[in-house]
Parts: structure tokens; C-alpha cells; sequence
């Protein structure tokens, strides 16, 4: 048996993962990135994306939105905004999302409003990632 | 002596207000059990946030961060978070009261005041005032992180913006069902996170690596400490909010009790008059016919 890591995801409404697993690949900043057992202390801040870990044979994703992971103590602990599933999001509704986003995204570019345009881009940067998601699942 | 049909009324009234304080005592009793779990539900992220922090500002300096800078503070923002309803007793008078009591120390020495609102009754009470820079009203019922990022944003913002040189943030802390007080805390500048566990936190923070950097991890997590502290706020005034509604509506029915034995005490007074008058006069008419 491989040596294992303490994965923990927690959101403010609160802890959605708290397992042993073998690895973990996650969004960063400037990349994915894959964190073993026994990890140097380390500290990223996450992007909107898909983070997937393995546990034995079992493979889980999970949509998360912005945040900051940490590893420290043979321990990892991601604090994002939301966290979902693979297998519980709706890939219909993302797909309506997905259109209202990017139908307000068109129209805030032509108002030049910056504000709801940097709300329709997250919106739809979630939801492109809550389809990828479901789909890599 | 009043009458008895209005005295009668009167005790229909008031049992008819303690039936719905009743029932407004129960519905805050459930709501607040939903506003404690929410509350309880979010703990862990903050607690976890805070560790990371104060690994971070363990290694970082503080005046390189424009969140962070301390300037001579000519300007003060004060954030009043209250609920959007009243019949909570006096809940929200005594976070308004400790808003009024601050703005008039700050302004004492000599330093300019504004008001942000979060909550309906803040905004009632402090736009008299006409230093309500900004309200955030209605959103207390079903507030949401993104709610919560609204306003630190906006706080943020003026912040950076030179309109603000301190920020602070009052709302009733919810102790204990029975306890709620009235507090404020330190928002902006944002102040290096002290560890809660000395003991538990070892300085490793120098030997972390940061990706990308740890001015650019900072620079996103600022913003999202700002967002924890108005959340918390918020969820605090919320969970608070229920429970000194539901004192007061306990308080209220009581009152109603008392004030129903009371009343059939006059009532009851009342008619035992009646019956005697109008035996005096029968005895009176049978003693005439004799």
C-alpha cells in the first residue's frame, strides 16, 4: 500500500471532502498540478477548474471555484469558494448557465460594463467547468 | 369602571397578539436553529483560513501590500450590520447606539465619518445622519457569499482609493442564545493574523512554497479574508438576530399573560358589580311593592 495524504476540501458551508487518498490534481494558478504523500509544505491559490484525486481505484472529480490549497504536514487542505461532485452537477442546468453567461458576457461588451462583465465571465468560467467536470467523471 | 363588553374585547386582543407572538417566538426558534447550523457550517473554512494566514504573514512584511498600508487616518468608515427586520427587541438599537457613540468619538478628533449599511434597520436609524455612504438592504433574509464579496469588494475599493483610511465593522456577536453583543472589529487596514494556537503553529512559513508568489497569493487572498470577515458578520447578526427576536417574543408573550389575568381580574370585577346592582334593584322594586 502506497503511502497516502490527507486530502480536506472545505467551503463555507462546510467540509465537503475529508479522506486518505494517493493523489491529488488540482487547478493551480499558473497550472495543474499533482500533489503526492509527503509533500513539501506548499501554497497555491486555485483557479475555477476540476480537481480530481484517487483512492485505490476509485477516481473522484470535483468542480471547484476560487481559493487557496495548502500542504502542509503530510496534509492537504483546499478552501474554494464551492465544491461539487462530478456525479451530483446537473450538466443541463450548466448548459442553460453556460448561455445566460455568455449571452450577459455579448451585452456587457457592448455597454463596456466592466463590473458585470467580470461577473459574466466567472459565471461562465464556472459553468464551463462544471460541464467539464461532469463529463470527465 | 369600564365596561364589561370592553373589557371582554380587550382580553380577546391581547390573547389574539400573544398567539402570534407565540408563533413569531417558535419561527425564530426554527430560523435560528438554520442561521446556527449555517454558522457552524462555515467555522471550519474560517478557522482553516486564519492558519493560513498567519503562516503567511509570519514571512511577509506588511507595508507592501496596499490592503495592509497603515496611513494617517483622516477618514473613517464605520460597517453597521444589522438585520432587515425589527420586533427584535432592542437588538439592533444597541448596534445603531454603538455606531452613533463611535462616529461621535471619531469625530471628536476631528476625523471624518461614514456609514456603510448592511441590513434595513442600520439604514432606517443612521441616514438621519446623512453620512450613509452606501446600504445593502433585503439581503439579510438568504445572503450568500457572493453578497458577503459585494460589499468587502466595495470596501476595498474605497479603501484603495484614498476615501478611507480605516475601516471598522460592528455587529452583534452571537454568544449564546440569551447573549448577544454589541462589537466592532478592526476591517481595514488588514491586520497580520496572529495565531491562535502558538503552540500548535510551528514557523514553518519560510519554508513553504508559494505558487505563483506570495505577494500574487496574497493579493488574492486579501480580497477573500475581507469576504470571510463580512460573511461571519453577517452570519453573526443573522443567528443573533433570531435569538433576541425570540427573547423579545418570549417577553412579549408573558406580557400578554400578565396582562390577560389582570384584565379578568377587572373583568370579573367588573361583573360581580353588575349582578349586585341589579339584585339591589330587584330587592329594592320587591321591597316598593310590599
Amino acid at each position: 500500500m502506497a503511502q497516502q495524504i490527507r486530502l480536506e476540501v472545505v467551503t463555507p458551508k462546510g467540509a465537503v471532502v475529508s479522506e486518505d487518498v494517493d493523489i491529488v490534481n488540482a487547478p493551480g494558478y499558473g497550472g495543474d498540478f499533482g500533489v503526492l504523500a509527503n509533500h513539501a509544505p506548499f501554497l497555491s491559490t486555485i483557479k475555477i477548474g476540476t480537481l480530481t484525486y484517487e483512492q485505490g481505484r476509485k477516481r473522484e472529480t470535483l468542480m471547484v471555484s476560487g481559493g487557496f490549497c495548502e500542504v502542509s504536514n503530510n496534509k492537504i487542505t483546499f478552501l474554494v469558494e464551492s465544491a461539487e461532485f462530478g456525479s451530483e452537477i446537473d450538466v443541463d442546468r450548466a448548459m442553460r448557465a453556460k448561455e445566460r453567461a455568455e449571452k450577459r458576457l455579448a451585452q456587457a461588451a457592448q455597454h463596456d460594463e466592466a463590473f458585470n462583465r467580470a461577473r459574466a465571465e466567472a459565471a461562465l468560467k464556472r459553468a464551463l467547468a462544471r460541464i467539464k467536470t461532469a463529463k470527465s467523471n | 369602571m369600564p365596561s364589561l363588553k370592553e373589557v371582554k374585547t380587550k382580553i380577546q386582543g391581547v390573547k389574539k397578539t400573544s398567539q402570534i407572538t407565540k408563533a413569531m417566538n417558535m419561527v425564530a426558534a426554527a430560523k435560528l436553529r438554520g442561521a446556527q447550523e449555517k454558522m457552524e457550517a462555515f467555522r471550519p473554512y474560517t478557522q482553516k483560513f486564519n492558519e493560513a494566514m498567519s503562516n503567511l504573514s509570519g514571512g511577509a512584511t506588511t507595508d507592501q501590500f496596499p490592503l495592509m498600508e497603515k496611513r494617517e487616518v483622516k477618514s473613517v468608515e464605520l460597517v453597521a450590520v444589522t438585520s432587515d427586520r425589527g420586533l427584535c427587541g432592542s437588538y439592533n438599537a444597541n448596534i445603531i447606539k454603538l455606531a452613533l457613540k463611535k462616529a461621535k468619538a471619531y469625530e471628536d478628533e476631528g476625523k471624518k465619518v461614514t456609514f456603510v449599511c448592511v441590513g434595513k434597520k442600520g439604514f432606517q436609524a443612521l441616514n438621519k445622519t446623512g453620512k450613509v455612504r452606501k446600504k445593502y438592504t433585503d439581503i439579510m433574509a438568504s445572503f450568500q457569499m457572493f453578497n458577503a464579496r459585494e460589499v468587502a469588494t466595495d470596501l476595498a475599493d474605497n479603501f484603495l482609493k484614498g476615501n478611507s483610511d480605516k475601516v471598522e465593522i460592528l455587529y452583534g456577536e452571537f454568544r449564546s442564545v440569551a447573549v448577544q453583543v454589541p462589537t466592532f472589529s478592526a476591517f481595514l487596514p488588514v491586520q497580520p493574523v496572529e495565531a491562535a494556537g502558538q503552540e500548535k503553529t510551528k514557523k514553518i512559513s519560510g519554508d513553504y512554497i508559494y505558487e505563483p508568489s506570495t505577494e500574487e497569493i496574497m493579493d488574492v487572498l486579501q480580497p477573500l479574508y475581507l469576504n470571510v470577515i463580512v460573511y461571519q458578520a453577517m452570519l453573526e447578526v443573522g443567528a443573533s438576530e433570531h435569538a433576541a427576536r425570540m427573547t423579545a417574543m418570549d417577553n412579549a408573550t408573558s406580557a400578554c399573560k400578565d396582562i390577560v389575568a389582570n384584565l379578568t381580574i377587572v373583568y370579573n370585577k367588573a361583573r360581580q358589580a353588575a349582578v349586585t346592582n341589579e339584585l339591589m334593584d330587584i330587592v329594592g322594586g320587591a321591597e316598593a311593592l310590599k
